[in-house]
């Protein structure tokens, strides 16, 4: 195996059914061995080094150096769509889903943003989050990009990574 | 050269992010819950998003009376109490109890037979809504006039309350067995469909082209153990509410935990005899014949 996708879904509960399912040692394995991961919200959440706003029993396995606030942007009357210019995606804006989705809060070292959005938080106003970063071996995107169809960052993960 | 773009605006509440939050919840679990506490317990089991209820459908039905939205209050402690998404109940047709229920920025709105209807003649106008909805299904052409109202979401109704999964599994097979024939239908067929179910044409057309649902279809209504939980799974359905059968059972806890595994791993039978092990005792559960209020023939 080369290439392991950690979809959307409830990140609690992805990380309570990786641990059951014996399939987490495994995971991390992976990650330390340079395999490249994609994960996209829930997944996003699961591979970052610390989690806000979690439970602090759930997983995060640290495979990109980020921070992340679970559902940073509010809860669902505040998900929406963007159009997104990505670093490295071709043919335009990806037009992508944020669902309760998680905001970025650092970028560490050895991490790249590859894309960002604006977003008008409820409190402290509109500012700038990063929406897709990537490391060495890891891809991961605050939004969902099959939700609307876009298979373009799928296309990037299997062609860079 | 081109200035740098300004920020690129963002829609909400299109019908891709309504139906992409149920599409989260794929392959989970809905439990009722009527206190902070039940909630915390739901989310520790692993729980993809609780129901924010006053009473659960059991006690509705032995208590009988008006049934309505849950106190704000209610719901905004058992926000409060967990992160995973919250989703609470209005009456169908009751569009200011839906109103209120979006100031309190619930995740999902279920416009619910299992409370009392608000309107004989008409449901809520679903696309009014930033919300998403919920809507409860008997067969086809309900489900196809909810979503043509705008719910972002079909949950198969079978009978609230009763412990007893005998409807929830007809309410299925006849959705799931329905959308089968369509997809061999010829078009003309699909016009006679469209009538026989009083549905959309358009959405007919739409189920022939796709086999199956525009919104998922998840299924409720009288699952009280690992086994039903994994039964609907396989018949078709893409995730499970559970109400009355988790917290009216001898161990709430164990039991929403191994209904989480269970629908997870619902084609995997060794995993399903593991975790239905000592589990205590189950809702005790009421057969069809016996029971006096049919929630399932509220709604139309």
């Amino acid at each position: 195996m080369t290439h392991l996708v950690i979809p959307g879904g409830e990140s609690t509960t992805i990380s309570l059914l990786l641990r059951s399912s014996e399939l987490l040692e495994p995971v991390i394995d992976f990650a330390a061995n340079g395999g490249a991961l994609l994960g996209t919200c829930a997944g996003m959440i699961i591979l970052a080094s610390e989690i806000l706003d979690g439970r602090p029993d759930q997983v995060a396995l640290g495979a990109i150096d980020i921070t992340v606030r679970r559902n940073g942007f509010g809860r669902q009357v505040n998900s929406f769509e963007a159009d997104l210019r990505v670093d490295g995606v071709a043919g335009g804006p990806m037009t992508v889903a944020f669902i309760r989705a998680p905001v970025v809060t650092r970028v560490g070292p050895g991490v790249s943003v590859l894309a960002s959005v604006t977003y008008e938080f409820q409190a402290g106003g509109a500012h700038e989050v990063p929406a897709v970063c990537r490391s060495d071996n890891v891809l991961v995107s605050s939004f969902h990009p099959e939700v609307t169809g876009d298979d373009r960052l799928h296309k990037l993960f299997l062609e860079s990574f | 050269m081109m200035t740098e773009e300004t920020a690129p605006a963002v829609t909400k509440a299109t019908a891709r992010v309504k139906r992409g939050l149920a599409e989260m919840l794929r392959g989970g679990v809905i439990m009722d819950v009527v206190t902070a506490d039940q909630a915390k317990i739901a989310e520790d089991a692993g729980a993809v998003a609780v129901m924010a209820l006053e009473r659960v459908p059991a006690d509705i039905r032995r208590d009988g009376g008006v049934a309505r939205m849950s106190d704000p209050a209610l719901i905004e402690g058992i926000q409060a109490a967990v992160s995973i998404p919250v989703m609470a109940k209005a009456r169908i047709g009751h569009f200011v109890e839906a109103q209120i229920l979006e100031a309190l920025q619930v995740d999902y709105i279920d416009e619910s037979e299992v409370l009392t209807p608000a309107d004989e003649a008409h449901h809520i106008d679903k696309w009014r809504f930033p919300v998403p909805f919920v809507c409860g299904a008997t067969n086809l052409g309900e489900a196809l006039r909810r979503i043509s109202e705008g719910a972002a979401l079909i949950r198969s109704k079978g009978e609230a309350g009763t412990g007893n999964v005998v409807e929830a599994v007809r309410h299925l097979r006849s959705i799931v067995g329905d959308i089968r024939k369509i997809t061999q239908a010829d078009s003309a067929e699909l016009h006679a469909w469209a009538k026989d179910l009083r549905a959309p044409y358009e959405l007919v057309a739409e189920i022939a082209e796709t086999g199956k649902l525009p919104v998922p279809l998840f299924c409720a209504g009288g699952i009280a153990t690992p086994a039903d939980a994994a039964l609907v799974m396989q018949l078709g359905a893409e995730a499970c509410f559970v109400g009355s059968g988790i917290f009216k059972s001898g161990d709430p806890a164990k039991r929403a935990r191994a209904i989480v595994e269970a629908t997870t791993h619902f084609q995997d039978a060794s995993i399903l005899a593991k975790v239905s092990r000592n589990l205590g005792v189950p809702m005790v559960g009421i057969e069809m014949d016996k029971v006096d209020v049919h929630l399932a023939e509220r709604g139309w």
